[in-house]
């Protein structure tokens, strides 16, 4: 048989309905009568399935092996999406929807019904037997849930079963519940679940009506009609064990239980390879429920609602306050006392799995960790963390997609705790900003580059990210810390705070919005790079493409059209630049200042050749701030930019005047002189005017238009300008992260100086 | 690491009590019952002036040859007492006040849970965590 590639959830399903199918536990062949179960619960006509078992290999082997039973299993998903059955077709389709398999008739299905019940839509398989719950539904709700439950039904077989949304929970579920049954004789667990949607159901006449009928629309028909019933009426105390579809937590818990040690590893596999659904996670209904209770209490939605609200709120649905109270431990992830929207919701999921007799988990599962709210609005992570396909039980909380949100999340009580010197009791409850006051504690105490604003930025240039940068630059550090330092891995923040630190220390007048200026477009800092282009008809058409659209016409540098003074020029050019694609009379004037664009188009040249345009866009970024007030200086450090582009800075000194390329030779010669200006400065504007500089380069870059086919020294020049720009800026930052080290050493022998010298007057 | 930790209420009665399972837990029960006396007696030389986080820890309440005893209090008169082995020498004063700040900030996070009403004995998973984590490792 050919190869098969599948993807990761196909990969899971295909192996659990393996292990389901693997009665004899020999991991290796499916037992053919389960097989042909399962092929006919696919509800394709007999002689499709004859086809299929054909091409997969199996009437020639006689058995299902792993493989054949893969092959199989795509083909059957192959046939049910119509597509003609062919074994080269196995590859080639993509987004191929996982197979569905109806259960009609199994003794097994008959104890499921009564345990999926509530379920009714998480298990298309179970549309057949599913009226009893409905009916429940009905006879508690009225119409209301019942229509939903029904319209559900129908809509649920009609979905793809993609493992996400909880309508399409059923058919990954299905085999869950297959296997579940399979392997419990019996057992609490199945009673329970009998037993438990009678009680549950029983007392739900008494649901108050409320906003929670309003809501029932939405819910009805998936495992949310169950919670939603539970939580409408919080009359009710049974903690009803209705399975929930999306909560394999208790399957985790039976199977563990149940399964004869053979089909322990199964269980396991299984578990594994049922991560895709994720226990834990919210469906979009039930958080819809979850927001509109929310606004019951809180109408806004960003708001708070607080501890006594949320008491009486969950003390409604009866749980014993001992696990009321674990789950607000959980679930109030900042401590504060009060509960947010994605707290709240998390509080209300674990409620419900309470409610269905999930256990509560000891650590807040993934999909749950509530969003930075407060901190950067782009930063969505939240619930959808639990989409990657968390495996096995939800007390774990392995990081996989989103490793910076959670793994930030985690590190809150830490980062907290350890920040507790920094904040007495009373701040405690604004752990959020903590983080953020860190941040801007270390700024201020590093004088030299004059750090306003230690704005961590994305180390990964992002265009978005620079769109923010650029809108925001003027609005608050914390802001921008807080919604950086959350959206960036933590090892990130310190090479991002370095990194701005350079940046924001590039120009001297920077008060307010030191922000790093925002990641160059990458068209911006080819752009900005192309006046060098285009004046040296340099830029190769296909690397200058990126880089920025240079004026076709490149009018060489030496062409002083507009005569004014360099300074004068620079701002003139860089708005030019900065505001469009720059025109020949915006290259012209710089042919006076030629020694600064010279610098930007060096720069520039550099950096189109260049992958991190970054620096050349937070740099035209500063340079468009700076522009006003420090176009001396930063003409100036641009110059001196160019000086350390040109090559590394030893070179820089060494080359004083010798022009490196034919295209730098105007350049350089400014650069040395420059380079004698900076010199005389202090360090620390040194290092904000060539960032400033930098900046202004790269601002001016964007600006440039793209010339087409560009000499390959210009290119050469470019490259070599960036590097320089690269070895100046790692300097930087070398020198900065050596200055907060001194600082925070200083500051932790403070401390202990301070603790010393406590008076021991107690003792 | 401590031996035994435990959590008065105000009016003296333990919320929480936590000692190594292999000694006679009785022992310390009322070793903490009677170091209360100590912790009165220290708060009440402490006189209504400043209550700062400083004053807050009252330090070595009173050394056994087995066994030292430290306290701190909060300042709505919570009493955290923690007895430590006297062979532990390494414990020196400032992890002992590191460690009653932590505990100090485990109970104010109970106290955030609305669910929690002051003067319930605490059951909080997350603060015997936090408290496991400080108490000695007896294998």
């Amino acid at each position: 048989m050919e190869g098969l590639t599948l993807s990761e959830a196909e990969q899971r399903y295909y192996c659990d309905l393996f292990s389901y199918c693997d009665t004899e536990s020999t991991k290796k062949v499916a037992s053919n009568g389960r097989v042909l179960e399962l092929f006919r619960a696919a509800q394709l006509p007999n002689d499709v399935v004859m086809q299929i078992m054909e091409q997969c290999g199996a009437t020639r082997l006689g058995y299902f092996g792993r493989s054949q039973f893969y092959i199989a299993l795509k083909l059957v998903a192959v046939a049910q999406s119509g597509l003609p059955l062919r074994v080269e077709s196995l590859n080639t389709v993509k987004d191929l929807p996982l197979p569905r398999f109806v259960m009609t008739k199994n003794e097994q299905e008959s104890r499921h019904t009564a345990l999926y019940s509530s379920d009714a839509d998480n298990s298309a398989s179970y549309s057949g037997v599913i009226p009893p719950p409905p009916g429940r539904i009905q006879v508690k709700k009225g119409s209301v849930s019942h229509d939903a439950v029904q319209q559900r039904t129908s809509t649920d077989q009609q979905e793809s079963t993609s493992p996400v949304v909880s309508p399409q929970q059923s058919p990954p579920t299905s085999p869950h519940t297959w296997r579940k049954h399979n392997r419990h004789p019996s057992g609490g667990n199945n009673e329970r679940p009998l037993a438990g949607p009678g009680p549950f159901w029983a007392p739900f006449s008494e649901a108050q009506p409320g906003s929670s009928t309003s809501s029932d629309p939405i819910w009805s028909g998936h495992s949310p009609p169950p919670h939603q019933e539970n939580w409408v009426s919080f009359a009710d105390t049974p903690p009803t064990s209705a399975l929930l579809a999306m909560h394999p937590a208790s399957v985790q818990d039976q199977t563990t239980v149940r399964t004869v040690a053979s089909a322990t590893t199964t269980n396991e596999i299984r578990r594994q390879s049922s991560s895709y659904d994720d226990p834990w996670k919210i469906t979009d209904e039930q958080r819809q429920y979850y927001v509109n209770q929310f606004k019951t209490i809180q109408p806004d939605l960003n708001g708070f609602i607080p501890g006594s609200a949320a008491k009486e709120f969950f003390t409604k649905s009866k749980l014993p306050i001992l696990e009321l109270s674990h789950i607000w431990e959980l679930s109030d992830f900042d401590k504060d006392g009060a509960l947010t929207l994605d707290e709240f919701c998390a509080a209300f999921h674990l409620v419900v799995a309470r409610k269905n007799g999930y256990d509560l988990p000891q650590k807040l599962p993934e999909s749950l960790m509530p969003k930075l709210i407060d901190l950067e609005d782009s930063t969505e992570v939240g619930e959808q963390t639990g989409e990657v396909g968390y495996s096995s039980s939800p007390a774990e909380a392995p990081p996989s997609k989103s490793p910076s949100m959670p793994s930030l999340n985690q590190t809150w009580p830490e980062l907290n705790q350890s920040s507790e010197q920094w904040e007495t009791f009373s701040e405690r409850s604004s752990s959020s900003q903590t983080l953020t006051q860190f941040d801007s504690n270390i700024a201020p105490a590093d004088p030299d580059t004059a750090i306003v604003h230690p704005v961590p930025i994305r180390m990964t240039p992002s265009k978005i990210h620079m769109q923010e940068m650029e809108l925001k630059r003027t609005g608050s550090a914390d802001g921008y810390s807080s919604s950086d330092s959350y959206t960036s891995d933590p090892e990130q923040i310190g090479g991002t705070v370095t990194r701005q630190r350079s940046h924001s220390g590039t120009s001297p007048d920077n008060t307010a919005p030191p922000p790093p200026p925002p990641r160059p477009h990458p068209s911006h800092s080819r752009s900005s790079s192309l006046d060098m282009n285009r004046s040296f008809s340099v830029t190769p058409g296909q690397q200058q493409a990126g880089v920025v659209a240079y004026p076709p016409a490149v009018p060489p540098r030496p062409q002083p059209s507009q005569g004014a003074g360099p300074h004068v020029h620079r701002p003139v050019d860089a708005e030019g630049l900065i505001a469009h694609t720059s025109t020949s009379p915006q290259q012209i004037p710089e042919q006076p200042n030629f020694a600064d664009f010279s610098q930007f188009e060096a720069f520039a040249v550099s950096g189109v050749n260049k992958e991190e345009d970054d620096e050349i866009e937070t740099h035209s970024e500063v340079l468009q701030v700076e522009k006003p007030p420090d176009s001396a200086s930063s003409l100036r450090v641009a110059k001196a930019d160019g000086r350390v582009e040109d090559k590394a800075p030893a070179n820089v000194p060494t080359s004083a005047g010798k022009g490196t390329t034919p295209l730098a030779p105007p350049p350089k010669p400014i650069r040395r002189r420059l380079k004698s200006e900076d010199e005389l400065r202090p360090e620390a504007e040194e290092h904000t005017q060539k960032t400033g500089v930098i900046a202004a380069v790269l601002a001016s870059q964007p600006s440039i238009p793209r010339s087409v086919g560009k000499d390959k020294k210009a290119i050469q020049a470019s490259i070599r300008r960036n590097k320089e720009t690269n070895t100046v800026l790692a300097r930087l930052n070398s020198e900065l992260q050596q200055q907060l080290k001194d600082v925070l050493e200083e500051r932790i022998s403070l401390e202990v100086q301070l603790e010393q010298l406590r008076p021991f007057s107690h003792l | 690491m401590a031996v035994c930790i435990a959590v008065i209420a105000k009016e003296n009665y333990p919320l929480y009590i936590r000692s190594v399972p292999t000694e006679n837990e009785l022992k310390f029960h009322y070793t903490v019952h009677t170091s209360l006396d100590v912790v009165d007696e220290k708060i009440s030389a402490m006189g209504k002036a400043l209550v700062d986080q400083r004053e807050l820890y009252l330090g070595l309440l009173y050394p056994t040859e087995d066994y030292k005893v430290y306290g701190y209090v909060t300042n709505s008169r919570v009493k955290f007492v923690m007895v430590v082995d006297s062979s532990n020498t390494a414990l020196r004063d400032n992890e002992i006040r590191s460690m009653f700040r932590k505990l100090h900030n485990s109970y104010t996070d109970i106290m955030c849970n609305p669910f929690y009403n002051p003067g319930d004995r605490i059951h909080s998973r997350a603060f015997d965590n936090m408290v496991n984590s400080m108490m000695m490792q007896v294998c």
